[in-house]
């Protein structure tokens, strides 16, 4: 079975928030609920980056763990879903969860938030029929044999979604193209950026997945 | 007119900058056009080990959600969890369990502490109409908060699996409207039975050596007490501290609207789970004194009155200044309010 998840590329990410829009548009959420968001460290200086975040679908989800309902569950894909139904407002996977992914439709005295929201890796939720699925969860893509919205319209496509393998595999890709020292928790190795060889690195540094490789 | 004005202006606005931009490009060491080095290094946004660390430190970042002050990954919620769930959760059944425990083997082995004479029949007035209602209010509340409460933090191991999703829905999202509704009126009227009753639980000497003889609740001795004894005195004061934690850390968690943060809210929930779970493990030996553990304790919360004999017993030292007030039940039946339970508690 796969296993679901979302990776965004910090180095090719631009800030467009065109997935904060897919994903609005493709799940048609209630007011001043924005399941993605795009968070950006210096802002304005050179070591601007930025990244795409929501619900990470994780393996040992902190919301599920946490829920005094027990309305989380695992799809065979691993996506992790919840069931309005059963949620009651309470806000304690909005405490636990490390990404800011659980939404609520409002705040309001006696801890009246309705019902959480989150990303459902567009794969719908728990209903009667499609159209109350649609109302509740928003779309389900997966179902129809489709990406998340949000990774299919990244324009840059900083931000995969797939079987983790697959999109581990893309990125490990670029990586080696652009020659960190160590996975991808190292910035652009400095000496390529220097010495005689820069202008032929810069087409490598620019090289595409999508592209044939370079011996190829 | 206008618009061409603006115009005019933008254009030699432009065309300032341009100048600008010539001379500081005539002005800068020649050198620069020509280092690939730097136009690199400008070119391109680097993640390393410390946009990771800024990550977690949660310096300078800006969230294209509005009013977000959610950066990219909160640890915080983590550790909340591991609390919560590692230790909370368990230290609250082995203290309640505990505490169960405790009551039935006390019970079984030392029993209900009975009266040690017969009783004489005369009642001295102990609680008033107001007072019982506070207590029974508070007491109402207090189970209905515990109980809800607990089905908050333990409910889904076992309700779930019992009564099917349909059932539990409905029970689980009762259990947070009665809590969060109820809440709020057992706080305020704890505070008013805290002040209410502040005077008759002030320390005083005789109560250290209540302490040092267990209460008496072993064996035949019956140490010195007031209208309050030192026992009551510290369910009192573990309401008047603990109680009060409960109260505060329930306004943060049930009035998400004063801007309090999701770091807040963390500590609250921390806050409000131990302390209540103290509260409710030392309810349960204020209930099992209240009402099985002695003799002729129940009906004074209940009636109001109480036995001479078991004044005598238990608050010596209050009953010698009522017990010229106490009558016999059937000829005085005084009306019942708040001057005369003063009246009846000197110390």
């Amino acid at each position: 079975m796969a296993q679901m998840k979302f990776l965004c590329d910090a180095e090719r990410c631009i800030e467009c928030n065109g997935c904060v829009t897919a994903c609005k548009n493709a799940n048609e959420t209630d007011w001043g609920i924005q399941r993605r968001r795009v968070v950006t460290l210096d802002d304005g200086k050179p070591s601007e980056v930025s990244i795409s975040v929501a619900c990470m679908h994780c393996d040992d989800a902190p919301c599920m763990a946490v829920c005094p309902t027990d309305c989380f569950y695992k799809t065979d894909d691993g996506i992790v879903l919840h069931d309005k139904d059963i949620c009651i407002g309470c806000g304690y996977c909005l405490y636990a969860c490390p990404f800011g992914a659980p939404q609520f439709p409002k705040e309001e005295a006696f801890g009246e938030r309705g019902k959480m929201d989150k990303c459902t890796f567009c794969a719908g939720g728990p209903a009667e029929t499609k159209e109350e699925e649609y109302e509740k969860y928003g779309a389900n893509r997966i179902a129809e044999g489709k990406l998340p919205l949000c990774a299919e319209m990244c324009s840059t496509k900083a931000l995969l979604a797939g079987d983790a393998q697959t999109i581990s595999d893309i990125f490990r890709q670029r990586v080696v193209y652009r020659g960190h020292e160590d996975g991808g928790w190292s910035s652009v190795e400095k000496a390529q950026m220097s010495g005689p060889d820069v202008s032929a690195n810069l087409d490598e540094m620019a090289y595409d997945a999508t592209r044939a490789t370079r011996e190829g | 007119m206008h618009t061409l004005m603006q115009c005019l202006w933008r254009l030699r606005m432009i065309g300032a900058v341009l100048l600008l931009a010539v001379l500081a490009a005539s002005l800068a060491p020649p050198s620069s056009a020509a280092e690939p080095d730097e136009e690199i290094g400008q070119a391109v946004g680097t993640v390393d080990a410390d946009t990771w660390r800024q990550v977690k430190s949660g310096e300078d970042f800006i969230d294209s959600r509005h009013d977000s002050t959610y950066n990219l990954i909160n640890p915080s919620g983590e550790t909340w969890r591991q609390i919560r769930n590692e230790w909370i959760s368990p230290a609250g059944l082995i203290a309640i369990g505990g505490m169960l425990a405790i009551l039935v083997i006390f019970y079984l082995v030392v029993g209900r502490n009975d009266l040690d004479h017969e009783r004489t029949g005369r009642k001295i007035l102990r609680w008033t109409a107001l007072e019982r209602s506070l207590h029974w209010t508070v007491a109402t509340l207090f189970i209905a908060l515990s109980l809800t409460g607990l089905n908050l933090l333990y409910g889904k191991f076992v309700f779930r699996h019992i009564f099917g999703d349909a059932f539990w829905a409905n029970m689980i999202m009762g259990s947070k409207l009665i809590h969060n509704y109820a809440g709020p009126v057992f706080g305020i009227l704890l505070i008013v039975i805290l002040a209410k009753w502040l005077k008759m639980n002030l320390p005083k000497k005789h109560d250290w050596e209540w302490f040092k003889q267990g209460g008496g609740m072993v064996g035949d001795k019956h140490p010195d007490a007031g209208f309050a004894n030192a026992g009551e005195k510290v369910w009192f004061w573990l309401l008047a501290s603990v109680g009060l934690l409960v109260i505060v850390s329930g306004f943060v968690l049930d009035f998400p609207i004063f801007g309090q943060t999701r770091d807040n809210m963390q500590w609250a929930n921390m806050f409000h789970g131990v302390t209540s779970l103290i509260l409710m493990t030392v309810a349960l030996g204020h209930i099992y004194i209240g009402t099985l553990g002695t003799e002729g304790a129940f009906e004074g919360m209940a009636t109001g009155y109480v036995d001479e004999t078991w004044a005598k017993q238990h608050h010596n030292l209050w009953y010698e200044e009522v017990k010229d007030s106490a009558g016999q039940p059937q000829q005085s039946d005084p009306p019942v309010g708040d001057d005369t339970a003063t009246a009846h508690r000197p110390n």
